[in-house]
């Protein structure tokens, strides 16, 4: 019940900020009533097709935490791969590794893997069985992804009970 | 005050302006697709990022702002994915040519 009321929430504050009709109340309750269609098809597709959903991870301080290191993380691989590009002699060596992740939620490794996919320089090609297979343009750019620093975070950011 | 948040947005604007050429450049030089989908993320990453900051700047506090926002987060959401699936697309065809490697590591089938 909380989480149809969280989603329904989620719905309409996202239905005010694109819409931006605060004081004309027809319009606010048919956004109303069409964020609550929304909700109701979720709960039907959801009662044919149980699923983890991203939004159940707990938003701890580690989450808050995450994002902005992962947008530093992103800005700092930028400028390496665009120094490596504006670099004459094009000083790049790709590689192909592969990656134990350890997060144990599927919405765990995902977040992991589209981490190291925004992060330029390395690419995940391919996750199954829990073994990544990640693309990297550079040796660097793979031992630091070996090193485990994002997937030690990423794993943080994972219910204990999950 | 104004000169500021103009100064602030003008100089992301022209560093999301240097990240994009920065990205097509590379496209240019690397030498298999593969390796070009990395400097094709650098476009889709910090390129886009920095123009949609330098356009925050201009937008203030308002509803343009917010949508923005949810753009960077709905582009940093999906161009990974779409990255990931273009990837998989290419190394599962065998007619396409292997990536190149700088080294074989050790434990890799080729």
């Amino acid at each position: 019940m909380l989480r149809i009321l969280g989603l329904w929430l989620f719905c309409a504050g996202l239905w005010l900020v694109l819409s931006g009709y605060f004081n004309i109340p027809l319009l606010l309750v048919f956004g109303a009533l069409s964020c609550a269609l929304v909700v109701f098809i979720a709960w039907r597709v959801e009662k044919a097709d149980p699923e983890d959903q991203p939004l159940h991870l707990k938003i701890g301080p580690q989450a808050i935490l995450y994002w902005p290191w992962l947008v530093w993380q992103i800005v700092l691989a930028n400028l390496d791969v665009a120094k490596r590009i504006l670099d004459p002699k094009l000083p790049i060596s790709p590689t192909m590794i592969k990656l134990k992740p350890t997060q144990r939620s599927e919405v765990g490794q995902v977040i992991y893997a589209n981490s190291i996919t925004l992060t330029p320089g390395t690419i995940t090609a391919s996750l199954s069985d829990g073994v990544l297979e990640v693309h990297a343009l550079t040796q660097e750019a793979a031992d630091s992804l070996l090193e485990g620093d994002m997937d030690r975070r990423v794993t943080a950011l994972e219910r204990s009970n999950a | 005050m104004t000169w500021l948040i103009d100064l602030l947005s003008g100089l992301a604007l022209l560093g999301g302006v240097f990240f994009v050429i920065v990205g097509g450049v590379g496209l240019v030089r690397m030498p298999d697709f593969y390796t070009r989908m990395h400097a094709a993320g650098i476009t889709d990453t910090l390129g886009a990022g920095l123009i949609l900051l330098g356009l925050m700047f201009q937008g203030g506090w308002t509803l343009v702002t917010a949508k923005l926002l949810l753009i960077l987060i709905f582009l940093w959401l999906t161009s990974p994915t779409a990255s990931h699936a273009l990837f998989k697309a290419a190394l599962a065809d065998p007619s396409n040519s292997q990536p190149l490697l700088y080294k074989e590591p050790p434990s890799s089938n080729s």
